[in-house]
């Protein structure tokens, strides 16, 4: 294969992986409304509402506050930038993904954090109450999950050698006996945890309020109209599949493509969808079931997280 | 790392009775609390279950299933009755913070591993390996003691104390004579029924279970 031809390869898959959390972001939030408004005895909105919300917003005037700097329009620019390049060197799909060698672990966590950052900064922008609120609850629960996340990719890496995201995702197909490893286990339930406080999912933050007692996220999001909102809107629903498709990748690779060639990787796109679906349905079921914690509650839960990484990462460095 | 489908169940097994502790130091709900040690009950005798089917010892898989029947069944059932009388009952206001004594167990835990450094270097197996989750569920069952106020969850942190010295023994060893496990077993109920006598009338006296009314003996 000469070098033109893997470069265009590459960007093919680059830009199929984009696709698939681009649209799948939406239509993800879409089926994990759709199965809690079924469990609740509604009927629920169709599964491309979110996908028709984003039209809406996308279509309308661009809006914003008259002191707002330029601060408040990057915020969710760099959302769904960050996310996106992620999602195009990321093992979604296939175990080789486009640069796959500088996808390490640590650094797509920091660049996911960057969007984060950014929208807290945006909110905190226009001086609002809301915003500063929303902001500064949205940086505790950051600054409480990422010594947790941090510590559960260390327990991952130690076995494997690497910190590497697609060599975790090929040591996992080559040697199952890795994944069913308590270290392994144990971080990845840590990163559950992680990722529902991130993407501000039920036991942390409750979707689907705009209660200003409760809430986190959208108190953060509140100053955001029109075009503005809904790449905020797309930002949060891709990072949530594009999180999720990486846990499932770690906890069940079975599926994702290990082979070049289009076959293979239809075939992992396929796998991906089923498992991030799965995963969803299984969050929205959760969520049915839960109550939102207080949030003076919130770092029993992520020390919990904390301390599963920490039995992950002990465990690891003994049964080296 | 592990290699071998045997080293990595009992892995998971060793670690479900490591993670039960955690998890009932993580919980306020005290019946919720009863459950996780059940687990933990369960995973205990798992270990025992896998390990006397790999070393094919008859015996040991005798004191699994007894295990799994007095820890797992027995003593939750005991415990789950007497929270019968105030199911929504909650530790509440325990002498370190939820987040703190998560923090303390994560430290124990490393503290555990430190400590058996020697002993783990002695055994070359993989149950060996494993001796470290043992003290350190000991650990965290005397920490619960220590932090704990209500009756309940001083049995439930006398349990994980038990459990840890059981996992260490069945990881030492391959499992100690039925004799010393039985009698261990019957010392550990005979306990828990005293406590649960104790905790019953501390509960017709006072309407709790807190033991810091305890204020003084008197006949």
């Amino acid at each position: 294969m000469n070098s033109v031809e893997s470069v265009c390869v590459a960007g093919l898959v680059a830009i199929v992986q984009i696709g698939a959390v681009l649209v799948g972001g939406p239509l993800l939030l879409g089926v994990m409304r759709k199965v809690r408004s079924r469990l609740e005895g509604r009927r629920g909105a169709p599964i491309h509402q979110p996908l028709l919300d984003l039209r809406k917003l996308i279509t309308k005037q661009r809006l914003r506050p008259f002191e707002a700097s330029w601060v408040f329009g990057f915020g969710p620019v760099i959302l769904v930038a960050t996310v996106a390049a992620v999602a195009a060197i990321s093992p979604l799909a296939t175990t080789r993904p486009p640069l796959g060698q500088s996808s390490d672990f640590f650094a797509i966590i920091f660049v996911l954090l960057l969007g984060s950052v950014f929208l807290a900064l945006g909110a905190l922008d226009t001086g609002t109450p809301f915003g500063g609120m929303g902001s500064s609850r949205a940086m505790t629960v950051g600054a409480l999950a990422e010594p947790a996340l941090l510590v559960a990719i260390l327990a991952m890496s130690i076995p494997a050698h690497t910190s590497n995201l697609p060599a975790l995702v090929r040591i996992g197909l080559a040697h199952p006996v890795v994944i069913a490893s308590p270290a392994r286990l144990l971080a990845l339930g840590s990163f559950l945890v992680v990722i529902l406080a991130e993407s501000g999912r039920l036991p942390v933050d409750n979707p689907s309020t705009h209660l200003e007692l409760t809430m986190i996220h959208e108190a953060m999001v509140l100053e955001y109209a029109g075009p503005d909102l809904g790449l905020t809107m797309l930002g949060e629903s891709m990072r949530l599949v594009l999180l999720l498709g990486l846990l499932v990748n770690l906890l069940v690779p079975w599926g994702v493509a290990d082979r070049p060639g289009a076959l293979a990787f239809v075939i992992g796109l396929v796998a991906l969808v089923g498992k991030v679906l799965l995963a969803g349905v299984a969050i929205a079921v959760f969520e049915v079931f839960s109550a939102k914690l207080r949030l003076f509650r919130l770092p029993e839960l992520l020390a919990g997280g904390f301390i599963l990484a920490v039995l992950g990462a002990v465990t690891a460095v003994v049964s080296r | 790392m592990s290699s071998s489908p045997f080293a990595s169940l009992l892995e998971i097994a060793a670690g479900l009775v490591i993670v039960c502790a955690v998890v009932t130091l993580w919980r306020r709900s005290l019946s919720a609390i009863v459950k996780t040690l059940a687990v933990q009950g369960v995973a205990l005798g798992a270990v025992a279950l896998i390990l006397g089917l790999h070393q094919h010892d008859g015996v040991l898989v005798g004191v699994a299933c007894l295990i799994i029947a007095a820890k797992g069944a027995v003593i939750p059932t005991l415990l789950a009755r007497v929270l019968a009388r105030d199911p929504r009952s909650r530790e509440s206001t325990p002498l370190v913070n939820v987040p703190a004594s998560l923090v303390g167990a994560g430290a124990l835990t490393v503290l555990a591993y430190s400590a058996t450094r020697p002993v783990v270097a002695l055994v070359a197996t993989t149950a060996g390996q494993l001796i470290p989750l043992g003290l350190a569920t000991m650990l965290i069952g005397f920490f619960s003691m220590i932090v704990r106020r209500k009756a309940i969850s001083q049995i439930v942190g006398l349990l994980l104390v038990d459990n840890g010295i059981a996992l260490v023994a069945f990881l030492a060893t391959a499992g100690v004579p039925l004799l010393v496990e039985l009698g261990a077993s019957l010392d550990v109920l005979l306990v828990v029924v005293v406590l649960r006598v104790l905790a019953a009338q501390l509960w017709s006296r006072f309407g709790v279970f807190d033991l810091d009314q305890l204020r003084e003996l008197r006949d």
